[in-house]
């Protein structure tokens, strides 16, 4: 790790303030921040410590949303009545993520941010895109088991590790971000950036700019959701492939469904072709397959990670079915 | 003497406070006056030369005391590698030249005021390689195989009879190629030196299995004599083969020191853990394996394909093993050494069976699937009283009771004979069963046994405890031997100043030191015993001095006529009987003792002059796998082991628990991703590098049966630490062979690797 400045503001306005310094960055948990400043894959010459400002630490109902403060323990939040009993998938995903002592330090707000975990990104002896612009993808051609099938690009093939930020990507969310310039609301599908020409920017925040909350419009679509995650061991493991599913059923025809992907997408990926296709259909295992493989069908593979196709359609298939047991 | 009983009361570890308390000193631990604090710089390509290693910016991090490359380190004369009869880890030393051989490879050290700093400047280190091309395993360009038996002395390919002839008649063949992936160890405490001197008197302390060698490979490295160095290891979270061989730090760390003139301590990060220290490599086996129309096996062959580094000869030679498994009637074995440019692999908990154990029971399943047998059936009719090769008998092999108690505790009988058969919650069930085995072996050992007239013991050994319990079954045996009560009883190892234990690797550690506390706790019973027979008075008067023995803090004749240990320490006139004891293995001779204490193994086992001898277990898996994901889950596990006396049911029990746990790892999770461009190790850290968690295995069943062996050695003690993780693997995947029908014949099993097979 390198020395860096650090400062723990009292009030948000200050933090504001704070973040307006050349490259100083907001740290809550520090899960994320911790480990890759001990990496030497960020630098950041300055932080601000937000985890202690007042006013960011509730959920709380609003007549049309669910509002997260962007300070809400990950453990909190998994365990919260609203979540658990109208929103199913949303705390789901955060009991299959991280282990309990991770779940006890991170934040929503800087979980929804979360890094990749390519290992080419994470050593600095190698060549990326991602982290210095321009070098090179060491991951294509190499060990890319991990990495995604979906919005992948010539220079970039990372996955989005996370898991909460799928089953939000399945609702309609937005997060509210406040810097000099002011406060504004952002839509969920547009925070995370595709790597295209440029994977070094991974979300759409500015310097500076940090998240306050996070809101998911209330949908009867939240009781029978799930989050359905395949890994390779039972816990404190990422995604091979992972699915949100939500749905309303009409008997046994789909009335409206949501889609999000996880551990197979450069981003927190929502499934709209596959969802269209299932309306108006019965649910079965097979139209659900079916679902799935619209869903990747524009996967591009690399040397070991074509499984994440299959695996993938077939979790789709899991995911249906589970949230159909609670419609 | 007092008879200590076939299974050992379960004792509670006598060192578990400490360590849930955090005051177990483990190495790091340890505070030295005013240490600098030392940090590893490694390659970052695996072959070819640095051109230049640029230190100036880390020079100016504030703190920073030196930097040592190759153009400034210490000269290290280098002792020879461990296979060679050294105590090294690799014949290759870093830092002494500009040649790069594997990644990972030290090209610097920076030692600095503080961690901070050191951790900084080591970043700041720039070195400019001039690459070439590596090979990194198996079929890669530039790799080249070599024959073991024509490059190793101590390799011999096992054979007997006509193997090829046998299987060209026999009525059902199997004939398979099996993988099995690079391992790490991943101990939970990491590697580090502390190196501490007082004028030409050096201390150090480090997480080893081996203090002894320890001292000798340091002093040899740095050319000081060996009683100028002490080292301290009192306690070592987690070895499991890595922490037994010198590697190159140890000794740098100490030259730094002497150097700076003040204690350095250096912490190895965990990923420079993977390549400056040992692992289990990569290995390949060629399996074929005949019976005749009944199932009764006539011939054996396999050939293995172990992958090593290029100036180190490391061999597991698991077919040792193999072949004696079962009345083979013919065998052919072959074992090929195949050099990349890789650090060089090493001891990794049972390094030989685990690769070899699983291709040979892999096969053993599959002949029986083709037979149409049971495959727990087949096990038994080909169950043999003689090594099939020496022909020399096993002094104990409960192989059928293993098996036959496995099987009830299992439930085995409720095993669906076809694959795919059998369902529960709606996932598809397999059982899967193996056959453990670990040749039992044995290491001179030293010891210093004190017993007070107050009832207290001491136990004195330059042995470790990684984690095994070695404190608390030591001070079993000194308890139920001089007949005091445990917790009267103290143990201290891990530090050559004390008399000199056996190396902690090849499961020796518990028979050797057991056996040597035996000798010395005779010699303290036969002279309080002659005493108190000899004398002109009291109750013991005139007793045949071979009858009394130390019980309940008393000194007792056959009749129960006796005194307390008092009245007989007050007779001798002492408040204190010390007793030094060497114990050497049967065919050991005594030259072995002092090459003991000068840091050279004598390890010897398995197959002996007149006897074979080996622990062996039975190990019963259920797995459930999703049928769309074709993910898998164990739900649980049996495993009924056969290993001589068990000096501890507990501790014995959390060994082979552990041990099977392990086997799941190796059989699911554990594989260290090679980059194949670079010969890089990718994910060298435990967040990415998999092994099971709680969540992963739920029911584990464990239990012991009694054996009375008195031929393996005084205690009657074969080893067990290594006995738990054989077979696990193999067992793991014949019942994923029953649920699903895919048959994993490379290990760890990954998802795609099923799936595959059932999308074509």
């Amino acid at each position: 790790m390198l020395p860096f400045a650090y400062e723990k503001p009292k009030s948000l306005d200050d933090a504001v303030k704070a973040l307006a310094d050349e490259g100083a960055v907001p740290i809550a948990g520090g899960t994320t921040m911790i480990d890759l400043m001990k990496l030497y894959v960020l630098q950041p010459p300055k932080l601000v410590d937000i985890g202690g400002l007042p006013g960011l630490g509730e959920i709380e109902e609003t007549d049309d949303a669910v509002v997260f403060g962007a300070l809400v323990r990950m453990a909190d939040a998994a365990e919260h009545p609203l979540l658990k009993s109208d929103y199913p998938a949303l705390s789901e995903a955060l009991w299959l993520a991280a282990s309990p002592q991770i779940r006890n330090m991170a934040t929503l707000g800087g979980n929804v941010l979360q890094r990749t975990r390519c290992p080419y990104f994470r050593d600095t002896s190698y060549r990326c895109n991602r982290r210095v612009p321009g070098s090179g993808c060491d991951a294509i051609g190499g060990i890319n088991r991990l990495h995604a099938v979906l919005g992948t690009s010539e220079t970039c093939i990372a996955s989005y590790p996370g898991d909460w930020a799928v089953a939000l990507a399945a609702f309609d969310t937005e997060v509210d971000a406040v810097s000099r310039a002011g406060k504004r609301t952002i839509a969920f599908a547009d925070l995370h950036l595709r790597p295209d020409d440029h994977p070094e920017r991974v979300h759409a925040l500015k310097e500076g700019e940090v998240i306050t909350h996070v809101r998911v419009k209330k949908t009867p679509l939240g009781k029978a959701s799930t989050y359905y995650k395949v890994r390779d061991r039972e816990s404190y493991a990422f995604a091979l492939a992972s699915v949100a599913a939500a749905l309303v059923m009409d008997g046994e025809t789909v009335k409206d469904v949501r889609l999000g992907l996880g551990g197979v997408a450069s981003v927190p990926w929502r499934a709209r072709e596959a969802e269209d296709g299932l309306k108006g259909q019965e649910l079965t295992p097979e139209t659900a397959r079916r679902a799935g493989e619209t869903a990747f069908r524009d996967a591009r593979t690399y040397d070991h990670n074509a499984f994440k196709v299959p695996l993938g359609v077939e979790t789709v298939v899991e995911a249906l079915m589970s949230a159909k047991t609670r419609a | 003497m007092a008879e200590l009983p076939l299974i050992g009361e379960g004792a509670p570890r006598i060192d578990g406070r400490l360590k849930v308390t955090g005051d177990a000193r483990y190495a790091a631990d340890f505070s030295v006056p005013n240490p600098a604090y030392a940090q590893l710089v490694t390659s970052t390509i695996a072959r070819g030369r640095i051109v230049s290693l640029d230190a100036s910016e880390a020079g100016k991090v504030p703190g920073v005391l030196k930097v040592y490359t190759h153009e400034n380190a210490p000269k290290i004369e280098g002792v020879p590698f461990f296979g060679k009869g050294g105590q090294a880890y690799q014949g290759f030393r870093p830092l002494q030249g500009v040649e790069i051989k594997h990644e990972g490879q030290i090209i610097a050290l920076v030692v600095a005021e503080t961690l901070e700093a050191a951790r900084e400047a080591a970043f700041r280190v720039k070195a400019t390689y001039e690459p070439q091309t590596p090979a990194a395993t198996f079929g890669d360009g530039g790799t080249e195989t070599e024959v073991a038996a024509e490059i190793s002395k101590q390799h011999t390919d096992p054979k007997t009879g006509d193997a090829d002839a046998a299987l060209k008649d026999a009525a059902h063949v199997v004939e398979a190629e099996y993988e099995t992936a690079t391992n790490h160890h991943n101990a939970m405490e990491l590697y580090s030196t502390t190196a501490h001197w007082t004028g030409d008197h050096l201390t150090i302390y480090e997480p080893s299995q081996w203090v002894y060698g320890l001292r000798a490979g340091v002093a040899g490295e740095l050319g000081i004599p060996q009683d100028k160095v002490r080292v301290l290891s009192p306690f070592t979270g987690g070895a499991f083969g890595s922490k037994g061989t010198v590697t190159a730090r140890s000794a740098l760390t100490a030259a730094a020191a002497r150097a700076l003139n003040r204690p350095v301590k250096l912490l190895v990060t965990r990923a420079q853990g993977y390549t400056t220290a040992s692992y289990r490599a990569e290995t390949k086996h060629r399996i074929r394996l005949g019976a005749d129309g009944d199932g009764t096996f006539v011939g054996f062959v396999h050939e293995g394909f172990e992958l090593t580094s290029r100036p180190d000869t490391f061999l597991v030679s698991g077919t040792e093993s193999t072949v004696r498994m079962y009345g083979f009637k013919n065998v052919r074995t072959k074992v090929s050494a195949v050099r990349a440019d890789r650090n060089t692999p090493g001891f990794m908990r049972s390094p030989a069976e685990v690769p070899y154990m699983f291709a040979l029971e892999s096969a053993v399943d599959e002949l029986a699937w083709k037979i149409g047998m049971d495959p727990i059936e087949l096990r038994l009719k080909n169950d043999t009283k003689t090594d099939p090769i020496t022909g020399k008998p096993f002094t104990t092999r409960q192989v059928r009771a293993c098996f036959e108690r496995a099987k009830e505790l299992f439930g085995w009988d409720r095993r669906v004979a076809k694959v795919g058969a059998m369902r529960a919650d709606g996932e598809l069930v397999g059982y899967g069963a193996a056959l453990a085995c670990y040749p039992t072996q044995l290491a001179p050992a030293a010891v210093r046994l004190t017993l007070e007239g107050k009832g207290r013991a001491r136990v004195q050994i330059a042995a470790h405890d990684i984690g095994t319990g070695t404190y608390t079954v030591l001070a079993q045996a000194a308890a139920g031997l001089l007949g005091v009560a445990l917790d009267r009883v103290e143990v201290e190892l891990g530090d050559t100043n004390l008399p000199a234990g056996p190396i902690s690797g090849g499961s020796v550690a518990t028979a050797s030191s057991v056996s040597a506390i035996m000798k010395a706790a005779e010699a303290i019973r036969l002279r309080l015993a002659t005493a108190a027979t000899t004398s002109n008075d009291g109750p013991l008067a005139g007793k045949d001095k071979e009858s009394v023995v130390l019980k309940d803090g008393r000194l007792v004749a056959e009749d129960g006529t006796g005194e307390d240990l008092t009245d007989a320490f007050k007779r001798l006139g002492v408040g204190t009987v010390e007793e030094y004891a060497e114990w050497l293995p049967d065919g050991v001779d005594e030259k072995a003792m002092r090459g003991l204490y000068n840091g050279s193994v004598k390890i010897v086992g398995g197959p002996m002059q007149d006897r074979t001898q080996f622990s062996f277990g039975a190990e019963l898996v259920e797995v459930r796998v999703n049928p769309r994901t074709l993910s898998i889950r164990v739900p649980r596990m049996v495993g009924v082991f056969a290993s001589g006396r068990i000096m501890n049911r507990m501790t014995a029990g959390s060994q082979v628990l552990g041990g099977m746990v392990w086997g799941v790892g190796s059989a699911l999770h554990e594989q260290t991703e090679i980059d194949r461009r670079y010969a890089r190790y990718v994910n060298d850290n435990i967040a990415e590098y998999l092994v099971p968690v709680n969540a992963d295995i739920v029911h584990q069943e464990i239990e012991f049966l009694e054996e009375d062996d008195g031929e393996v050695n005084l205690a009657g003690v074969k080893g067990l630490g290594e006995l738990g993780n054989v077979g696990t693997n193999a067992a793991v995947a014949n019942a994923v062979y029953h649920a699903t029908g895919f048959r994993a014949r490379k290990i760890p099993i990954r998802i795609e690797d099923v799936l595959k097979s059932h999308l074509v």
